[in-house]
């Protein structure tokens, strides 16, 4: 199985070349968020106020990794489900968003705007918090600390590995893989 | 020489035991999962049609020597801690309070095992952290005999969110609770994390449907109900999801649920309740006896 390499703040070029199905390894930065942030990040646009970070061109990983043992930057740092964030994400694709990580299916709304907006969404292995947390070498707070695990981080990635669920041809794996398997 | 005291003999068993017991075990549960689960993922890394199911897969195993090797969760989302107690009859707690022994030993194990604290008060509207894990959701049953056994199931919410219950006419026997379950792993699908431990609980009353479809998660994956007409059951429900293409973690294969349990209990004679709780493959819990 081929395995692209996509550097991360994700170029439109490689936006261009991926396709549903298609295992990446992701090396830059990314940002974390989930149900919280999110949140906030919604109500403090609907209210005109900067964010404490630029969503244009990012990737936002769905996560809430477990407190770090002495020793680590980071403990177990799997997705989690990306519906629950579908309400807010329209909005983040609006101001650029580009990439998203989490798992299982996204809404008919949000999947409608990512095409509209260029932006992919990618499926990393549910559970598989403490593999994933290996790729992760640098972790520093962004904003709203006070959520703790829900907080906003930056993360600095090494090859984290991930699957094309959504690309922007209309390609959706959990549609096309399943319908491949299918017998009943 | 003492003799080691009979089975109806009355035992003393004190709180701080018991606080350190449900933390070790929250603890071991999170990090290392039971031999039974493993071997049931590497038989489906076998039978896996799909290469994108098998590499999954095979990223599954490799998480949990990872998990092992490092002492990190198996996954992040180190769940609401859930407890069974089977609390024997003859047993006197002392030195404190059972409920609150049991949830110290949580915030202990939560804290010292680097978990994450994934309760919030308030679910409703505020959404405020707990802190600490706690409160745990505890089910006690009183039996025969002077031990306590603490069973601990720490349950993670993508799944938990995919559990559902129904109160069915009788009328639709096996071809209604089939039709339920697949119509249920289908509109989870990835969700849910699969492949999928499916707990099924069918008959009591509602509460007590969904504590039997839990309970079911605590059998070794794979086995089945002692029950002839129960196990063909469970077998064809496993079957029947695993045609449905879903695959690991949702990316299309042949294995969708690695096992279906279904525990039974007498209803009504105007009701069919029928829950299914819904575990990823994720499948953790530990137990101890006191």
């Amino acid at each position: 199985m081929r395995i692209k390499r996509i550097a991360l703040p994700i170029s439109e070029k490689d936006i261009r070349s991926l396709k549903c199905g298609d295992s990446v390894l992701l090396t830059g930065s990314m940002l974390t968020a989930r149900d919280a942030s999110h949140k906030r990040i919604t109500e403090a646009l609907a209210a005109g106020i900067d964010l404490p970070f630029d969503p244009d061109g990012q990737t936002i990983y769905y996560t809430g990794p477990t407190p770090a043992r002495p020793g680590h930057i980071v403990g177990s740092a799997g997705p989690t489900t990306s519906s629950r964030m579908d309400k807010y994400t329209p909005l983040l694709l609006k101001h650029g968003l580009k990439c998203m990580i989490g798992k299982g299916r996204r809404s008919a709304a949000v999947k409608k705007r990512m095409l509209k907006s260029h932006a992919v969404y990618l499926a990393a292995v549910g559970g598989a918090g403490a593999l994933l947390s290996r790729s992760i070498k640098k972790i520093e707070p962004v904003a709203y600390p006070e959520l703790g695990a829900e907080a906003v981080y930056r993360l600095e990635v090494e090859d984290f590995p991930a699957v094309v669920i959504n690309d922007i041809y209309g390609g959706d794996l959990y549609d096309s893989g399943q319908a491949a398997h299918r017998r009943a | 020489m003492s003799t080691p005291p009979s089975d109806s003999a009355m035992r003393r068993i004190q709180c701080r035991a018991i606080t350190k017991t449900v933390a070790s075990l929250f603890q071991d549960a999170c990090i290392h999962l039971p031999p039974d689960v493993i071997a049931s993922l590497k038989r489906a890394g076998r039978s896996e049609k799909s290469p994108l199911g098998k590499q999954t897969i095979k990223s599954i195993l490799n998480n949990i020597a990872v998990a092992g090797d490092y002492l990190l969760p198996v996954c992040q989302d180190t769940g609401t801690a859930v407890v069974f107690l089977e609390l024997g009859q003859d047993v006197h707690i002392t030195g404190g309070d059972l409920a609150a022994a049991i949830n110290q030993g949580v915030k202990k194990g939560y804290a010292e095992g680097y978990l994450r604290k994934s309760m919030v008060h308030r679910p409703f509207s505020a959404r405020k952290n707990t802190g600490d894990n706690t409160p745990a959701v505890i089910h006690t049953e009183i039996v025969p005999g002077n031990r306590l056994r603490i069973c601990v199931l720490p349950k993670g919410g993508g799944a938990e969110n995919c559990s559902r219950l129904t109160v069915m006419s009788p009328s639709l026997g096996h071809e209604g609770i089939l039709e339920y379950v697949l119509n249920l792993v289908d509109e989870c699908g990835s969700n849910a994390c699969p492949p999928l431990i499916l707990g099924i609980g069918i008959g009591g009353t509602t509460e007590q449907t969904m504590l039997l479809a839990k309970k079911a998660l605590l059998r070794k994956t794979g086995s089945h109900n002692s029950d002839p007409e129960i196990k063909e059951l469970e077998k064809r429900i496993l079957a029947d999801v695993n045609m449905l293409g879903i695959g690991p973690m949702g990316y299309g294969g042949s294995v969708t649920a690695l096992a279906a349990h279904i525990e039974v209990f007498p209803s009504h004679i105007a009701s069919m309740p029928v829950a299914v709780n819904m575990q990823c493959w994720c499948s953790r819990h530990k137990e101890a006896v006191l």
